[in-house]
């Protein structure tokens, strides 16, 4: 019990907002919802859900990177691209017995994060920050891009999967648990929703572990001021690589699931529109905490997808608007300045209370 | 074939990528070093340019004008984006990348929504002449001599008129120069509108050479980083030399496996730059200078 305790408090910190009962209450209702949610509807709106939650990966991703860590990372997409590409070769080629999708979306964010660690090393222990880390990582993502959009011919192939250029590779299987008698495939609705569902819950909780431990504190001690960081005898290279690589494995685990809902993957999930899109939720939703990401990118998704089916083309063009008015206005975030708000009305409320 | 048509055919290739290289970083360098913003819409300023020039042509004005048009209207856009956007965020050098980047979407779907997936393009002009068994476009020689044109303008404008010194100034210390007298903001925002100007001008010369859709911009902006990124953040001692060793990297692998290892070419070259020079070509000389 002290254990479970002690595992608890290490949940809350000055790094994330929310803690307490009051917190922790809504966060049990929130899930309890979650958890019945598909017992409420139909499986197609099931699937779609999980499409959101598929994204929430990369949202986080560019949460640790750039809220905590203060290096604006364009190449997020490029991991998930890696991931999703990674996947998909791995799973045409070698099938889904015996379990072997777990296995392929392990092996591919494996390879995202193996990517980052060979190009974190060069950007981080050059010591490039700031504006250039953004045009780096914004150049690679575009290079992957190109260089897959032209992989059309019969020639670009890895095993018996063909890449197929600018109309990307389909028709892998999707994810598959092994059960005695007979395996679980995961389509796109209840059974992945849960799949997905828990591991965005274990993200998060381990997440908000590791950014209230010493280590979160370094990172935002290395955002904060990287020189007073590294004077204080820490070495600032290795924790942002360190933070560069969680974040492309979390960009890859998007990718990966992805991939697996939608059994494709196109070049165009690497371009720019695709690039600027996480960041735009991760900015609205308030980027320096994991809970306002998370709903921010949920809100700004829904909000989105019910613009695209009424205003279709006018979209992307209110999400820009969208992400230069919060620029301007609310520099840290939306939803981190209402959390904050309902946290002051909180501490009145309790304050008068008692 | 002997020597010289080969040595010819290497040094055309050069030119055309020293010009495409230069003309592209050129406007952002210049607001990138004196402003030290990363304009992300860079490539829509271009885009800009293009469009306007292709728009003017069509309307019956000779291409030189509408490269002149299509330069004045984006610096014109530019001094707007600098009142409404970019002039609130100077202190958050990470947030104008991102405002721009919103910027970028913006223009870029906005262009899809009023003009269309395409636009009529330019005709290439000038045709072309025969060197050994290949052909070359003129034209291209004209767009090499106006990279070299456009760098001599830029140099000349920042150390030899009024302008250019109190830029400089400006630059250098903000708060000194506002005390002597400078409207830093209005030297800002002209700075920002001659970047914004320089882009246009590149989409402008770049019209007759290539299809005109609302995502050309994406084509510059690569290209256009990695020089800045190579040079650092001075005009003359970065993006002229970073112009110049990018150029032979990407003739070089061009034709050696094609376009697209070209630009891998670049990225590799930019990768293992900033390894070993973070600041850039300038900041090396620089401080050997100093």
């Amino acid at each position: 019990m002290t254990g479970f305790l002690s595992l608890f408090r290490r949940l809350e910190g000055p790094q994330t907002v929310g803690r307490g009962p009051g917190f922790w209450g809504l966060f049990a209702v929130v899930l309890a919802v979650a958890l019945a949610y598909p017992l409420f509807s139909d499986g197609y709106t099931v699937g779609n859900t999980v499409y959101f939650f598929v994204w929430v990966f990369i949202a986080l991703s560019l949460c640790i990177i750039w809220g905590y860590g203060g290096s604006l990372s364009f190449g997020q997409t490029a991991f998930f691209g890696i991931a999703g590409y990674g996947y998909g070769v791995l799973t045409l080629n070698f099938g889904s017995a015996y379990g072997f999708t777990l296995v392929a979306l392990v092996i591919a964010v494996g390879i995202a994060a193996l990517f980052a660690v060979l190009l974190g090393y060069f950007m981080f222990f050059g010591r490039i920050a700031g504006v250039f880390l953004g045009i780096v990582t914004l150049a690679v993502t575009l290079m992957l891009e190109r260089f897959m959009a032209q992989t059309a011919g019969p020639e670009w192939h890895i095993g018996s999967a063909r890449l197929n250029g600018f109309n990307g590779m389909s028709a892998m299987p999707p994810l598959t648990i092994p059960w005695p008698g007979e395996p679980i495939v995961l389509f796109a609705d209840v059974g992945l929703y849960y799949f997905v569902l828990g591991l965005l819950v274990v993200v998060y909780l381990a997440l908000r572990i590791l950014m209230n431990s010493s280590f979160g504190n370094v990172i935002v001690a290395i955002r904060e001021n990287p020189e007073r960081a590294e004077m204080l005898g820490y070495d600032i290279r290795k924790y942002q690589l360190i933070t560069f690589v969680i974040g492309a494995a979390l960009a890859g685990i998007s990718g990966v699931l992805y991939t697996a809902w939608g059994q494709y993957i196109t070049p165009s999930s690497m371009g720019m529109t695709a690039a600027a899109l996480p960041l735009i939720w991760v900015a609205v939703g308030g980027r320096s905490d994991l809970t306002s990401t998370v709903v921010g990118t949920l809100v700004v998704l829904a909000a989105f997808q019910a613009l695209t089916i009424y205003g279709s083309q006018y979209a992307l063009v209110f999400m820009g608007v969208l992400l230069v008015l919060t620029v301007l206005i609310a520099p840290n975030g939306l939803v981190l300045g209402v959390m904050h708000w309902l946290g002051r009305l909180a501490a009145r409320f309790t304050q008068r209370a008692g | 074939m002997d020597i010289a048509t080969h040595v010819f055919s290497a040094l055309y290739q050069f030119g055309d990528a020293f010009a495409f290289l230069v003309l592209s970083a050129c406007g952002l360098a210049v607001i990138f070093g004196m402003m030290g913003v990363i304009n992300l819409a860079h490539g829509e300023f271009i885009m800009c340019g293009a469009y306007v020039t292709a728009a003017t042509v069509h309307a019956g004005l000779p291409l030189p004008l509408g490269i002149l048009a299509g330069t004045v209207v984006s610096a014109l856009v530019g001094v707007l984006v600098e009142l409404a956007v970019i002039r609130h965020l100077y202190d958050r050098p990470l947030d104008t990348i991102v405002a721009t980047w919103g910027l970028s979407l913006i223009a870029t779907q906005g262009t899809l929504i009023m003009v269309g997936s395409t636009m009529a393009g330019v005709g290439t002009p000038f045709g072309s002449f025969q060197v050994g068994d290949y052909s070359y476009s003129i034209y291209r020689i004209v767009l090499f001599c106006s990279a070299l044109g456009v760098l001599a303008a830029l140099y000349a404008l920042f150390n030899w008129t009024r302008f250019g010194v109190l830029a400089r100034a400006t630059i250098q210390v903000p708060h000194m120069a506002a005390a002597l007298g400078v409207d830093t903001r209005l030297i800002y925002s002209l700075t920002f509108a001659c970047g914004a100007g320089l882009a246009g001008l590149a989409g402008g010369l770049y019209a007759p050479t290539m299809t005109l859709v609302p995502t050309m911009g994406a084509t510059f902006i690569m290209e256009a980083f990695v020089t800045v990124v190579i040079g650092g953040a001075d005009v003359f001692l970065g993006t002229a030399p970073a112009g110049g060793v990018l150029a032979i990297v990407k003739s070089v692998m061009t034709s050696w496996q094609g376009q697209l290892f070209g630009q891998i070419g670049l990225l590799v070259a930019v990768i293992i730059v900033v390894r070993v020079l973070p600041k850039g070509i300038s900041g090396f000389v620089l401080r050997e200078r100093t």
